[in-house]
């Protein structure tokens, strides 16, 4: 690897480009985004006015965004990334195990299949849930045919975790797959040949061992869910609003930029700190590196 | 190793079992049966899409005779297709820069680059939204005839794309065998010719890996097109987005059978040109 400092022409060329663009469209944005975060709408002849901005005038959004029925729809964005992220690592393992000792025949093919429909565009696979869902959906048919139902299964809390689940298991599955095929199965041998069970081998060694994968899926999964704004629209309509649909809320229907700009940041400041207990968490785990 | 052992009863060879089999079989089925069902009813006669009642082609005749329809699979191919270009030059061109020197602060760019990857969608779609209002490019924009229109969604969709192009070019260049540029520099090609003719030969499969995962993405991305297409502006996530909101209907899965079509392919072709070449001639 050369210093940059040895051919700073070359260097410059290379890396100027790319690094405007993110200055300019994303983090001049953000910055944008953070000073509106601490403005007020302006008052002009005693009016609220819809396109004028007080800017830098205190954290009022802030502590709006600490109001007890902001921290409830916070906190219940929290839980059900949360539970969801739980349902897709207890769908995820056993795949991610699964296709590790598969044959080298069927591995690829496996692999191929959970990752498709990852790229699938998200709202179409969204729309073919409301599809299975809705009250005349497969599920209802089905369910129908045998003499049960119809029930209401789309706009609630169980459709929007179910699509959560649904639609970032991929991401589950990908590192902790990377982590089982690198796993030293001659461990997995030596503790079923001391007699261990396979519950027990699975508990006190696979586990610890695959923990780098299970901390990597974990956040990978948790931060788009917590972020998700298509899937609580689309699944959960009014009734099971998510973080994001607030912050689309301020933006587009209810126009109030300085305080959704405030959520944004609450909602960035969630992310990073799952990302911060990641690498603290990966710092101490000993395992597989993914 | 097990070869006097009956064949998948080994301790290990979970691959057999047949409680994994089933659970895989349950998996698969969850996430296909969704998918496969929407393929299966945009061929279907019946309007309201819940009994299969016969095969037709009509929903795709009807997807293509409506205009609005084709408008944004237009919008959205020619934003991709720009997008793309420009997100695959500057990905490739940083990947270089990442992969041949080393300078100060180095880690701290590296998580620069990786910021758009992980901000959520929806706060860097608000902020873009912020920031053309705020500089007034959204009104001027608009107000340009196509494709210019587009140029904000365009900008955007790059900030967004390049960032995951360069991390596939810069794994395929870390497998380059830096000798083959010094001996092509000693047999007197300049560096511009050592990086034309050795360097993006070898790059090229990650380029093309790049450029369609670039595509994929920008052509799918709806969160944030939502926030920076002005109101008159329509991509085609943006208009299924309207559909879907008033209902389902076999014309929304005609042209999403068809949005499926081009995303798996090319994922597909990504996927092949990613893959490590099994005979010696990579």
């Amino acid at each position: 690897m050369d210093n940059w400092k040895d051919n700073r022409s070359v260097f410059w060329t290379l890396a100027g480009p790319g690094t405007f663009w993110l200055l300019v469209f994303f983090i001049l944005p953000l910055g944008f985004l953070f000073v509106m975060s601490f403005s007020d709408k302006a008052i002009i002849n005693g009016e609220v006015s819809i396109t004028e901005y007080d800017y830098l005038t205190g954290i009022s959004n802030y502590i709006r965004s600490v109001d007890t029925l902001y921290l409830t729809i916070i906190w219940k964005s929290i839980w059900v990334s949360a539970l969801a992220t739980v349902l897709c690592l207890l769908t995820a393992y056993p795949i991610a195990f699964g296709i590790c000792f598969a044959s080298e025949k069927w591995k690829p093919l496996l692999l191929l299949l959970v990752v498709l429909p990852f790229w699938i565009n998200l709202l179409i696979r969204t729309y073919a849930l409301i599809a299975v869902f809705r009250s005349q959906g497969y599920v209802n048919l089905a369910l129908g045919a045998v003499g049960l139902g119809p029930y209401d299964m789309l706009y609630n809390n169980f459709a929007v975790i179910f699509g959560l689940v649904y639609v970032y298991m991929p991401f589950m599955v990908l590192p902790l797959y990377a982590t089982i095929e690198r796993l030293d199965k001659s461990y997995l041998e030596a503790s079923l040949d001391l007699g261990a069970s396979q519950f027990t081998t699975f508990l006190k060694v696979t586990i610890p061992l695959t923990m780098p994968g299970i901390i990597t899926g974990v956040i990978l999964v948790f931060i788009p869910c917590l972020g998700s704004f298509l899937t609580p629209d689309l699944l959960g309509g009014a009734n099971a609003i998510m973080i994001g649909n607030v912050i689309e809320r301020q933006f587009k229907a209810a126009n109030d930029w300085p305080f959704g700009a405030a959520l944004s940041f609450m909602l960035m400041y969630a992310t990073f700190a799952a990302l911060m207990l990641r690498a603290f968490l990966a710092k101490r785990s000993a395992g597989v590196d993914v | 190793m097990a070869e006097q052992m009956k064949p998948g009863s080994g301790p290990l060879d979970y691959g057999n079992r047949l409680w994994l089999k089933i659970l895989f079989g349950v998996i698969f089925f969850m996430l296909y049966v969704p998918i496969i069902t929407l393929v299966a009813f945009s061929f279907n006669t019946d309007r309201r899409g819940i009994v299969w009642r016969g095969f037709t082609f009509d929903n795709y005749v009807k997807a293509w005779n409506n205009s609005s329809l084709i408008e944004a699979m237009i919008n959205s191919l020619m934003i991709a297709f720009i997008a793309t270009l420009i997100a695959t030059v500057l990905g490739a061109m940083v990947a270089l820069m990442l992969w041949r020197f080393r300078f100060p602060f180095k880690g701290a760019y590296e998580a620069f680059m990786g910021l758009p990857i992980v901000i959520p969608e929806i706060c860097m779609g608000v902020a873009l939204l912020l920031f053309f209002n705020e500089t007034g490019m959204m009104t001027a924009v608009v107000a340009m005839p196509w494709p210019l229109n587009l140029s904000n969604i365009i900008i955007a969709h790059v900030a967004f794309c390049f960032p995951f192009v360069a991390i596939v070019v810069r794994s395929r260049l870390v497998g380059f065998n830096r000798q083959l540029e010094e001996a092509s520099k000693d047999l007197g090609a300049s560096e511009w010719q050592t990086f034309w003719k050795v360097i993006v030969p070898f790059m090229m499969p990650g380029l093309v890996a790049g450029a369609l995962l670039a595509f994929t993405l920008s052509l799918d991305d709806f969160v944030i097109t939502f926030f920076t297409s002005g109101p008159e502006t329509v991509t085609f996530p943006v208009k299924v987005y309207s559909l879907v909101r008033r209902g389902v209907s076999p014309e929304i899965n005609a042209a999403s059978t068809v949005l499926i079509v081009i995303t798996v392919v090319a994922t597909v072709l990504a996927m092949k040109l990613q893959a490590p070449q099994k005979s010696g001639k990579g």
